[in-house]
């Protein structure tokens, strides 16, 4: 508004007449600058010849060494069409102009260190043991994550507010409980509740989430009304939860044995495998191996992440969350109702605990009162290893998404190399160390 | 032509063991700009909490368009047509622009589903109103204080509201700037809008002001046109006293005896300060004056040794020496007082003694063990030698005043025997009976033989104060004030803009 240099007379001479769009502006010049759209349509094109190479050589050259690496190059190859065309779509795609300097370089390689890091890892898989380059063994990948994501998209609303839900495994542990123990096959002897009928699917589960939506209310009473912090609020709740859940557990005449003989409607609702069987031979044929199927608990982590997305991104809900994590006084003086924002911030976590214990109940067709334990730190180091910030305010669920696939892919591919299970342990301390530092350096700079 | 807004009757508000407000009455007509004046500790800020919603009064009526209303929350004072802005910008750090300016009333698709397009096209077009050029899209933690301090401006004329309270609006503006908000202040004003403007600058309530309220000791002293008054009048009811001197005497006896000496120096990072020199004598006070921007602060810390120096040299008593850190400059002799007080000055949960023994505890210690009595018999003597008012030496600081912070921040320094000091913005925020002390304490060091350079943006002070002045515009030096008798504002500000134009020139030409 107050800039000294006022219009002179001789402005310097716009060259590029023909787009007055970009002529007042900057331009791309010289040999640094790189139009987006100019490289988004780089990424749609490179994406095509993986995708169209990808196919030919599955189907017209030889890969038994390399196992599913062409379908693997393929299936890079729609993703890079998918970024690209989303690039061209994006707001800006015609003027803004992309340089590539050192700086910029660095600066992108710190952004997305774990990401680079996880593909030198995953290559240096793939050479040790081609095996790796499966399908089979990304849909593992996936199906394994699915659960984990639900609850590290739950704590991420806590920890965006600077503060943490140390509930969240134990909550895994209480649904998948009360879930089970309300969906045993009706002929089976030794049910839980003797006298229970069949009750229509729907109910458990909306029981089970019922039962932490109101744990999750007294988090975010105990935070929003006397201001406690939430690790200590969580941590009461957690232990709470934890005995109520026992004492349910080991009530007669079971008393205590885990559950099982979960009704089949029910555990399909985890076990289901799509693209698999009968219909679905012709695609084993053109993979040229035998997929096993993805899991449909994929799909349901999918429809979270985009779920969560949305809340986040587009809602003021999600937008007032992100204000009270950032600036909590800016939050108040602006009118937003920080005490209803918090409350909600613990509810919809419960909830996706809760989704989590019925997922993690419905695939293993059991529960014991000591599932999800341990849940909550693993989640809430995915959450940091996806750049969600501890001191609040930042967080997306692309990053989650990468954090939980890291620490999936790591101890996935260890095992598979037959790696020693205590040195998964020290790797993932690693990476949790590495990425905050990484991440807090980026914040840090300037 | 009376046209009565808003009428605070009677409100009275108690801490625990203190009255912030008693039995203060504040009437405010349609259309004007009313300034709320005082020295720190009157009851401004807390009469504007209780009018937007942040405290409740005790007792008392607050009516809006002659219909009395209850305020216990900021977003009830927004809805009833009432917006502030505050002393210190709130930006949510990580958030678009946009997203700040409507936070708390995003434009929705839906019912709970934020607009955005309509949030970009909003902002534009109240940016475009105040004449703001920013991209709604930028990042707010991108912005600089001054500038977000414009879009909280703009945000509270927003809200479309009947007053807007303005609480220290121009503490972190430059000049230019506060040209900029004055307009915009006198538009609103034409529209019928009430303005409550709380400030320390005389010179500025004089300008804008149609009414000014006076409020000392938690009290109203009164109101009065501000035609009908003076600088001079308004300190007198503020401080309830006469103060015809705003400066005390400055220290004759001067020595040419040069304890630093700065030659050549360059900042590392590369928009900064470059090629500053100059020369510090025993027993002096150079004023460093300059804009905001013309990298004052940054050239004190780096010669404290907080930030990076590319070349030049800095000679303690015709010796080189080299401050990496604050800990060498200790060593050094040279300590330095920050310009943001609260933030990185004082420990507020800590007491008074803590806060002066800090940066000297191993004094204090035998072995590991720190001496309690030796620690409050440190503090307590600088508690009396300062003059600080507070009850006791275990008092927590954030209890006390401004200005007494600020001593205790002298004190703790103090401590470390330092041979030069630093102060930066010494008076900020302080109200004028304690700057009068702080003033007095600064001449005082002098005649113990200590040197000082004292950076401020108060034009006044740094006349009043300074025995020499050096002023910086854009990361350099400007040139020098040698003498007392040569000081004048104009020959300031000439200096301090004296790059600019020289540069606004050179794109002309």
């Amino acid at each position: 508004m107050t800039t000294l240099d006022e219009t002179s007379p001789e402005v310097p001479v716009v060259l590029n007449d023909e787009d007055p769009g970009e002529g007042s502006t900057e331009v791309a010049t010289g040999l640094g600058g790189l139009n987006k759209r100019v490289l988004s349509w780089g990424l749609v094109g490179l994406g095509s010849v993986f995708t169209v190479g990808g196919v030919l050589w599955q189907h017209q050259f030889d890969h038994s060494g390399v196992k599913d690496l062409p379908i693997i190059i393929a299936m890079i190859g729609i993703g890079l069409v998918v970024y690209g065309v989303t690039g061209l779509l994006s707001r800006g795609a015609a003027t803004d102009v992309l340089t590539f300097t050192p700086a910029k370089a660095k600066s992108f390689a710190l952004d997305n260190a774990i990401i680079l890091a996880m593909l030198g890892f995953v290559v240096a898989l793939c050479i040790i043991k081609p095996n790796f380059m499966q399908v089979n063994v990304i849909a593992d990948i996936l199906m394994q994550s699915s659960p984990k994501m639900f609850i590290a998209l739950g704590v991420s609303f806590s920890l965006i507010i600077a503060g943490t839900d140390l509930s969240a495994g134990r909550l895994v542990g209480v649904s998948a409980v009360v879930v089970a123990t309300l969906i045993q096959k009706v002929d089976y002897p030794n049910k839980f509740w003797p006298d229970l009928g069949e009750w229509f699917i729907v109910w458990p589960i909306l029981i089970a989430i019922g039962v932490c939506a109101l744990f999750g209310l007294l988090n975010g009473f105990l935070v929003a009304q006397f201001k406690m912090h939430p690790f200590i609020a969580t941590l009461a709740v957690q232990v709470i939860a934890y005995g109520a859940v026992s004492l349910y557990f080991a009530k007669p005449p079971t008393n205590g044995q885990p559950i099982g003989e979960l009704r089949s409607d029910f555990t399909a609702l985890g076990q289901t495998k799509l693209l698999e069987g009968e219909n679905w031979a012709w695609l084993d044929n053109w993979l040229g191996t035998n997929f096993r199927g993805l899991s449909i608990l994929v799909v349901y982590a999918l429809v979270a992440c985009v779920a969560i997305a949305f809340v986040l991104n587009k809602t003021t809900f999600g937008k007032n969350v992100y204000a009270v994590g950032g600036n909590p006084e800016a939050a108040k003086v602006s009118g937003v109702n920080s005490y209803v924002t918090i409350l909600i911030i613990f509810v919809l976590g419960a909830v996706m605990y809760a989704f989590g214990g019925i997922m993690e109940a419905a695939r293993t067709g059991g529960a014991t009162n000591n599932y999800g334990n341990g849940y909550e730190l693993d989640a809430i180091a995915a959450c940091v290893v996806g750049g969600v910030s501890l001191a609040g305010g930042i967080g997306k669920v692309k990053g989650i998404i990468i954090g939980v696939l890291t620490f999936q892919i790591i101890a996935y591919g260890l095992v598979f190399i037959s790696v020693n299970a205590y040195y998964q342990q020290i790797i993932k301390g690693i990476i949790i160390a590495v990425a905050v530092a990484l991440d807090l350096a980026k914040y840090n700079r300037r | 032509m009376t046209d009565t807004l808003l009428q605070m009757n009677h409100i009275t508000k108690t801490f625990p063991g203190v009255v912030a407000l008693d039995d203060v009455s504040l009437t405010v007509e349609r259309g004007t700009v009313h300034a709320l004046m005082g020295e720190n500790g009157a009851g401004k800020s807390t009469l504007m909490k209780c009018l937007f919603g942040i405290y409740r009064e005790d007792s008392g009526e607050i009516l809006l368009d002659a219909h009395p209303v209850v305020i216990n929350s900021a977003k009830q004072a927004l809805d009833l047509g009432i917006s502030m802005i505050h002393q210190e910008p709130h930006p949510v750090r990580f958030r678009s622009v946009a997203e700040n300016v409507w936070l708390g009333r995003f434009p929705q698709l839906i019912p709970g589903v934020v607009n955005h397009r309509k949030m970009r096209e909003m902002t534009q077009e109240l940016f475009k109103r105040v004449d703001l050029d920013i991209d709604p899209d930028t990042t707010a933690g991108e912005l600089s204080a001054s500038v977000f301090q414009l879009v909280e401006i703009a945000k509270a004329i927003s809200y479309d509201a009947k007053i807007i309270i303005m609480d220290e609006p121009t503490s972190s503006l430059t000049e230019a700037e506060v040209g900029h908000l004055f307009e915009i202040i006198n538009r609103l004003r034409d529209e019928g809008i009430a303005i409550i403007y709380i400030s320390h600058k005389m010179e500025e309530i004089l300008k804008i002001a149609d009414e000014v309220t006076i409020m000392r000791d938690g009290k109203r002293v009164g109101t009065w046109p501000a035609s009908e008054l003076t600088t001079d009048l308004i300190i007198n009811r503020m401080v309830g006293r006469e103060l015809t001197n705003r400066f005390p005497p400055r220290h004759e006896r001067r020595s040419d005896e040069v304890v630093l000496k700065v030659e050549g120096l360059t900042a590392t990072s590369p928009r900064s300060f470059t090629d500053v020199s100059f020369e510090l004598r025993k027993g002096e006070i150079l004023g460093i004056g300059g804009l905001v921007g013309a990298q004052r602060t940054e050239l004190v810390e780096a010669i404290f040794g907080l930030r990076g120096i590319a070349s030049g040299t800095i000679y303690k008593d015709g010796q080189v020496i080299r401050n990496d850190s604050p800990k060498t400059s200790k060593k050094h002799g040279i300590a330095l007082l920050t310009e943001e007080r609260r933030a990185t000055g004082i420990i507020p949960m800590l007491s008074v003694c803590d806060n002066t023994v800090i940066a000297n505890a191993r004094r204090y210690a035998r072995g590991f063990v720190i001496s309690e009595v030796q620690r409050h018999e440190a503090a307590e003597q600088e508690v009396r030698d300062l003059r600080i008012k507070t009850p006791s030496t275990d008092t927590e600081i954030a209890d006390l005043s401004g200005g007494n912070q600020q001593k205790v921040l002298v004190g703790r320094w103090l401590l470390t025997d330092p041979e030069i000091l630093i102060l930066d913005e010494p008076t900020r925020g302080i109200d004028v009976g304690a700057k009068y002390e702080i003033y007095t304490l600064i001449q005082n060091l002098t005649r113990q033989g200590k040197s000082i350079i004292m950076i401020s943006s108060e034009m006044p002070e740094l006349l009043g104060v300074s025995d020499r002045i050096m002023v910086m515009c854009e990361g350099r030096v400007a040139g020098f004030l040698n003498d007392p008798s040569e000081f004048s504002q104009v020959e300031v500000m000439r200096l301090a803009t004296s790059f600019m134009t020289q540069q606004s020139e050179k794109e002309a030409a």
